[in-house]
């Protein structure tokens, strides 16, 4: 199944829109970083992991989903919230901690929760699958429409809830797809050096389920590839475990000076940046004109500004609301 | 006297870990990113490039595995150090930590050792969120089969390392993300002093009085034991002199030294980044009670983590967070009654 010009369209949007507020946010994060970088300082305090070049792999997936279905999304988690919806102004607000952030700042960019649009997300390696899985079963024993997609990198496919969420879901028949973002590395350690395997989506065989590899960081392949599976999904057919080769243009976190990576691979990877792909290939095939495009970037740049502006201005949380939430109302 | 030189806790925890593997071929290293990274917070850096990847293993992200491998290995006479990067990712080993690490000299009836330690991360205060900056120390604490201990400074992080790898039972040793020296978590300053390059041990289950004093006990650990410091020398202007109680190891806990000092100054303050309830704090002052109930001139305090996640923003944080003010605020109010 092929993207129609629409669909595409909303895919590129949503890449843009994602680059531009990592770009943004790299700039702001370093802000009262300089010239000694101390974590503490500055009005995006904390680690900071970015998803620029990953942005495919959000797109190519949401773009078969509607609010209703459930996202779960790991520790770097911009490009996915964004391609689900997540309110953008709340989001920043939420990534600068502020009041008006999704979570009042209790959460920050690690733990990022938006119940309007089911999205949630786990700092801790492989930990948002069982939720997927679990909300995926509560569909099925509703009666409710709606699929669970459960985002990881391929460092966590040795995680020991990776191999026991895939069983659960292929022997219950659960409507959720598990999606491997392919990055190459788990901060400093390389996947030839930790994985048993050169494809984990070869792992989907020990669990009885469909294992797609998709080998292009490309919006359109991984749409194409992933239509099955969200149809194989929603007419209660069980789960599917999709591996999509990926790149990660920055480091594991800001900060990361990145000695582990061989020479000349990052330059490599820059060259082949798939959000300028894109843009060439939909030029290329008259799916958007130069005018559109730059209207576009315009557009989407302009939202990023607003939601900055939001969060720039946006009062901080009293101290004393910490105390807030522990517990249900 | 043998030269000393002045480290950051990660570079003291290094010089322990290299010198016991040239001494001890059975001492190896496994952990996320403890090779050529060097440790992300910089404990295991330089090791890789002198011993090579055969005892400086990177693993995968597969606690569960590479912990209870070190259990295996130790129990066959290897001395597993692992790494576990931040504390708070224990959840998903913690079977392999309490269950086997902690249990199965017990459960052999003494006829296995387990010499095994865990490092791992601790702490707050940058805005690392409710996953990322926890200590735990209780969690730990409360299970019985492993030594517990968290070092201030480096002196003490390096001997304490070395007696851990040495110990035939397993040890949990924490190591608090602002004491380490890595300058992007900016970094006490106090934590940072003279280490003798000689190999050397402290022992596991003593505490230290940092600061003498006659007026009001501060028992602390880790970071708590700046923020006390700190204090101390504050309230030194207003003529109220603090002792400060470094216990370093939390299991075993050195009961009778918090005892001797609470003897002299009868007020008691314990200072935990951990969490309020179950703690640290309730196990002290019931020790000191168990001893004798009219120890007290008044009634003892502490300033812990309140019983809530971690939250990300700023202000929320630091609000919830034990400080030096918040000791100063204590030990006034204290004095006064
Ligand atoms: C259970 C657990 N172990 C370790 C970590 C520390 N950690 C955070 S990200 C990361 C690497 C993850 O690699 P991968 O899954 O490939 O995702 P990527 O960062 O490449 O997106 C590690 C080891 C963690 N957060 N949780």
């Amino acid at each position: 199944m092929l993207p129609t010009n629409e669909q595409r369209r909303w895919m590129y949007r949503n890449m843009l829109i994602s680059r531009y507020m990592e770009e943004r946010i790299e700039t702001i994060y370093m802000e009262g970083k300089k010239p000694i970088f101390n974590m503490a300082n500055g009005p995006i305090p904390g680690e900071m992991h970015l998803s620029n070049g990953q942005e495919p792999c959000a797109v190519g997936v949401c773009c078969h989903l509607g609010t209703e279905d459930i996202v779960t999304a790991t520790h770097r988690p911009h490009h996915i919230a964004i391609a689900k919806g997540v309110d953008l102004k709340k989001m920043m607000a939420e990534i600068f901690g502020k009041k008006t952030g999704l979570s009042g700042g209790r959460g920050g960019h690690m733990h990022l929760f938006d119940k309007d649009v089911n999205f949630a997300c786990s700092g801790i390696i492989a930990q948002g699958m069982g939720p997927a899985v679990g909300a995926a079963l509560s569909r099925k024993l509703q009666r409710k429409s709606g699929i669970a997609i459960a985002y990881i990198g391929e460092g966590a496919a040795n995680q020991g809830a990776f191999h026991e969420t895939l069983n659960l879901a292929s022997v219950w028949k659960l409507p959720v797809i598990f999606i491997i973002e392919d990055n190459d590395w788990g901060i400093s350690v390389a996947k030839s050096t930790s994985t048993s395997v050169s494809k984990n989506s070869d792992r989907a065989a020990a669990y009885g389920m469909p294992g797609i590899f998709i080998k292009d960081n490309c919006p359109d392949q991984i749409f194409s590839a992933t239509a099955a599976a969200v149809e194989q999904a929603r007419c209660g057919d069980g789960p599917t475990l999709i591996e999509i080769k990926t790149s990660r243009l920055a480091g594991h976190f800001m900060g990361d000076a990145e000695d582990y990576r061989p020479k000349g691979e990052k330059e490599n990877l820059l060259k082949n940046d798939p959000i300028p792909t894109y843009r060439q290939a939909l030029l290329d095939e008259d799916v958007i004109t130069i005018e559109e495009d730059s209207a576009l970037v315009q557009e989407t740049q302009q939202l990023i500004e607003d939601a900055i502006t939001f969060a720039r201005e946006s009062d901080e949380p009293a101290p004393e609301e910490a105390l807030e939430h522990v517990f249900a109302h | 006297m043998s030269a000393t030189n002045k480290l950051t806790i990660a570079r003291a925890m290094a010089e322990s870990l290299a010198q016991e593997m040239r001494t001890d071929p059975n001492v190896f290293i496994m952990g996320e990113d403890i090779a050529q990274l060097g440790g992300v917070f910089g404990n295991t850096r330089g090791l890789y490039t002198e011993f090579g990847e055969e005892r400086i293993r990177d693993t995968p992200i597969s606690e569960t595995a590479f912990i209870g491998a070190g259990v295996g290995a130790a129990m066959d006479g290897m001395r597993p150090v692992v790494e576990l990067m931040f504390v708070d990712f224990f959840g998903v080993c913690f079977d392999a930590i309490y269950n086997l690490m902690a249990k199965n000299i017990y459960f052999s009836g003494g006829h296995s050792n387990v010499p095994m330690v865990i490092m791992a991360s601790t702490g707050g205060g940058y805005s690392d969120g409710g996953q990322h900056s926890q200590c735990l120390y209780a969690t730990f604490a409360h299970l019985p089969g492993m030594k517990v201990i968290a070092p201030s400074n480096a002196y003490d992080a390096k001997g304490l390392l070395t007696a851990a790898i040495r110990d035939n039972s397993p040890v949990i040793y924490l190591f608090h993300k602002g004491l380490q020296g890595m300058g992007w978590l900016g970094t006490e300053p106090a934590a940072i002093n003279q280490v003798p390059e000689e190999n050397y041990q402290l022992e596991i289950g003593k505490a230290k009085t940092v600061i003498s004093g006659t007026d009001i006990t501060i028992v602390s650990i880790g970071m708590g034991v700046h923020h006390a410091l700190k204090a101390a020398h504050e309230l030194q202007k207003d003529d109220i002199s603090i002792e400060v109680i470094d216990l370093c190891s939390l299991v075993p806990l050195d009961r009778q030294h918090i005892i001797e000092s609470v003897n002299k100054t009868g007020r008691l303050i314990v200072v935990d980044e951990d969490y309020h309830s179950y703690g640290m704090s309730g196990e002290i002052f019931a020790s000191v009670i168990e001893h004798d109930h009219t120890i007290f001139k008044t009634p003892p305090q502490r300033i812990t983590y309140p019983d809530i996640p971690i939250p990300f923003s700023r202000p929320m944080e630091q609000w919830a967070l034990p400080s030096t003010e918040k000791i100063i605020h204590a030990c006034l109010t204290m004095k006064e009654k």
